[in-house]
């Protein structure tokens, strides 16, 4: 049998050249993107200090004008935060006084007594920051999964009505979701789904599902359909090849969406506000009741507001990396 | 490897009917080609046979079975698409490996590796095994996509264009080495191209395919030798073959609009007629039975392409070298009289 070294030319032809080089200009330009990127990210992230500083302010620095930036910082804000407590009468102030030179009193109960009152239990806080992360998480990934594959089915498969379909979905959206509040209410609390977990994971999964099933549809149809059909081919099943070939090609769209959602979820208030009062109540209307009493604590609010953005920082954290992938996708030769 | 037939496929998409009953068969080891024009079908008369579109009418069956109710993976057919479709996450390595890894399959990983590799070695790709495919050149991709279907032995390989989106001289490399790999495997191939030196160059066999029906199925030799009608003689050969309207009188052809007339060679011909003539039929000789004025040459190094005027007609004449004739010179010049080819006036060959 002859070999190719026989028959064929010498030797293989693998390469093409090609000349990649960044002129000056675009170096030049690069350097000014960055300026102004950083000029943008230092305002946007202002407010952001400001509540970060706030909660870390006795009351009385809070409202001091001009505001301070430089001030003895306690953990004031965060005690409020985390418990309830009341006045202490004056004819109790020394028993209270003796117990904290005794060492008796924890620092929470210390801090709290500076200001005159004393610690009587937790606050509903941490329930409501654990509400928050059970509906909003397992509503995001609902909405994500359910939307992965309503968009799959979207781009391949020829589906009659299609596109009337995609209005229909994306349509949900065209109302401020305020409006129907009160016909949900009552839906709600005739099905038994008023102030439940289940109800308002429904609720945000499908409010997201239009958001997903678009977004993911869009990220799914950049993925040309070859190779899913070289996958057939190959000897897959269509849902093998989905899991093995669109899966891993559709991680920058999967994670760009579970942000957009987490964030609506977690960030949601009016619903929230109507449809919970107590089990299932999340933290945005909470920290916001915390106007309520007795003057406004802003230390308090400040405190919470920065313990309510933790959760979401760290979700897009840990994806970061896929989103700006996402940045640089058209990039990619195909 | 398997004897593939096709009977009368027909395919429907919304407003154009793609394939108007198609058939051919590709014998056991053959190398069949399928050529025609953008949009005559070729892509999707591959889709068919593997599985991936459904045609509306005809039956397709591998070694005498129909496989019409098969899916694209029981009908274990290997496609190389003109894109490449490496997947993008995986290495070469991985690339290769897929098909092997899947669960149909289900081969031990070592058997796998032991497979990728000989794959590798013969296309000589052995040096990228652990590289990401987005990172290779058009070439190494290409060889890697024509390797994960050479890695298993299917009963068919399909190739659309596989050659078509590389440069000149790769393409012209990895021609030789397909066509080297498909004669010393014996594998069935089936490969598609609107390139008639890709399809005179490598087939055992061909088809020509145009607006969704099969124009003539035959060898290199038949096409270019033997053409079946008009489209045919034009598709294949470069330059162009020579068309006239040309009419019969009296024994002799002649060629409308030019005084070039010769006698009729004894065939039945209808008064009317479409003459054709291959560029490399038209030999210039000092004293030749022709003369025309020379209009351009385009010296191409190995031959030559004159374009001669005889009349309101301009002939392209293929001559073997390099020519020390001038333009505006008269040239004299004879016609290789048996390989006329005329055609009637619907294209038809007449024999």
């Amino acid at each position: 049998m002859a070999t190719f070294y026989e028959t064929g030319p010498g030797y293989p032809v693998t390469e093409s050249i090609r000349v990649d080089r960044v002129s000056p200009t675009a170096r030049r330009i690069h350097a000014v993107r960055a300026f102004v990127v950083l000029v943008f990210a230092i305002i946007t992230l202002i407010p952001v200090f400001v509540m970060g500083i706030t909660a870390f302010k006795s009351r009385a620095d809070v409202v001091s004008v001009p505001p301070k930036i430089i001030f003895k910082p306690t953990l004031e804000g965060f005690v409020f935060l985390f418990t309830e407590r009341a006045v202490v009468s004056k004819v109790r102030l020394p028993e209270f006084q003796k117990k904290a030179e005794a060492g008796e009193l924890s620092l929470f109960e210390r801090i709290a007594l500076n200001t005159g009152q004393e610690i009587t239990g937790p606050s509903d806080y941490v329930d409501r920051l654990k509400n928050s992360l059970i509906i909003a998480g397992i509503s995001t990934i609902l909405s994500v999964g359910l939307g992965l594959f309503a968009a799959y089915a979207f781009s391949r498969f020829p589906i009659g009505g299609k596109d009337d379909l995609l209005f229909f979905i994306l349509s949900t959206r065209m109302l401020p979701p305020v409006v129907v509040t009160i016909p949900l209410f009552l839906m709600y609390r005739q099905l038994g789904l008023h102030d439940s977990h289940l109800g308002m994971i429904l609720l945000y999964t499908v409010f997201n599902l239009s958001l997903s099933v678009w977004l993911l549809k869009g990220f799914i149809d950049e993925i040309p359909i070859e190779y899913e059909e070289a996958a057939l081919v190959d000897g897959y099943t269509r849902f093998q090849a989905f899991y093995k070939i669109v899966l891993p090609q559709a991680v920058t769209g999967i994670a760009a969406t579970t942000v957009f959602c987490l964030i609506f979820a977690w960030n949601e208030y009016a619903f929230a506000l109507m449809l919970t009062s107590d089990d299932a109540r999340t933290a945005p209307p909470s920290i916001a009741t915390m106007l309520g009493r007795g003057g406004i604590e802003w230390s308090a609010i400040a405190a919470g507001s920065l313990g309510f953005l933790i959760p979401v920082v760290i979700v897009t954290f840990a994806l970061r990396n896929y989103l700006l992938r996402g940045v640089t996708f058209g990039a990619i030769r195909r | 490897m398997s004897h593939v037939e096709l009977s009368n496929i027909v395919k429907r998409f919304p407003g154009v009917t793609a394939l108007k009953g198609i058939s051919f068969d590709v014998r056991d080891g053959e190398f069949f080609v399928l050529l025609g024009p953008t949009g005559a079908g070729k892509t999707t008369t591959l889709r068919i046979i593997a599985g991936l579109t459904k045609q509306d009418e005809g039956t397709i069956r591998f070694d005498g079975e129909s496989v019409d109710a098969l899916t694209p993976a029981e009908r274990d057919t290997a496609f190389v698409f003109q894109q490449y479709s490496l997947y993008p996450t995986m290495t070469v390595f991985d690339n290769l490996a897929f098909p092997l890894r899947a669960p149909s399959r289900r081969l031990p990983e070592d058997e796998i590796r032991k497979r990728v590799e000989v794959t590798a070695e013969k296309l000589r790709i052995s040096h990228l095994l652990d590289r990401k495919t987005a990172h290779l050149s058009g070439g190494e991709m290409q060889r890697v996509s024509i390797g994960r279907a050479i890695v298993r032995e299917p009963r068919i390989f399909l190739m659309d264009e596989p050659l078509s989106n590389l440069d000149a001289k790769l393409r012209e490399a990895l021609r030789v080495e397909l066509q080297h790999l498909q004669k010393v495997e014996g594998s069935t191939t089936l490969f598609v191209t609107h390139d008639q030196i890709e399809a005179l160059t490598m087939a055992d066999r061909i088809a020509v395919l145009d607006l969704g029906r099969i124009r003539q199925i035959g060898t290199p030799e038949d096409i270019y030798d033997r053409p079946a009608d008009t489209f045919v003689a034009q598709l294949v050969g470069t330059p162009r073959i020579n068309l006239f309207p040309a009419r019969r009188e009296n024994n002799h052809l002649y060629i409308e609009g030019s005084e070039l007339h010769l006698p009729a060679p004894t065939l039945d011909l209808p008064e009317r007629f479409t003459l054709g003539i291959r560029p490399e039929d038209i030999t210039p000789s000092p004293d030749g039975a022709f003369a025309g004025t020379l209009q351009i040459t385009e010296p191409l190094g190995v031959e030559t392409i004159l374009h001669i005027r005889s009349g309101e007609r301009t002939l392209q004449s293929l001559i073997p070298g390099m020519t020390d004739l001038r333009i505006g010179d008269t040239v004299r010049f004879d016609l290789v009289q048996d390989r006329l080819h005329c055609f009637d006036l619907d294209g038809k060959r007449i024999n």
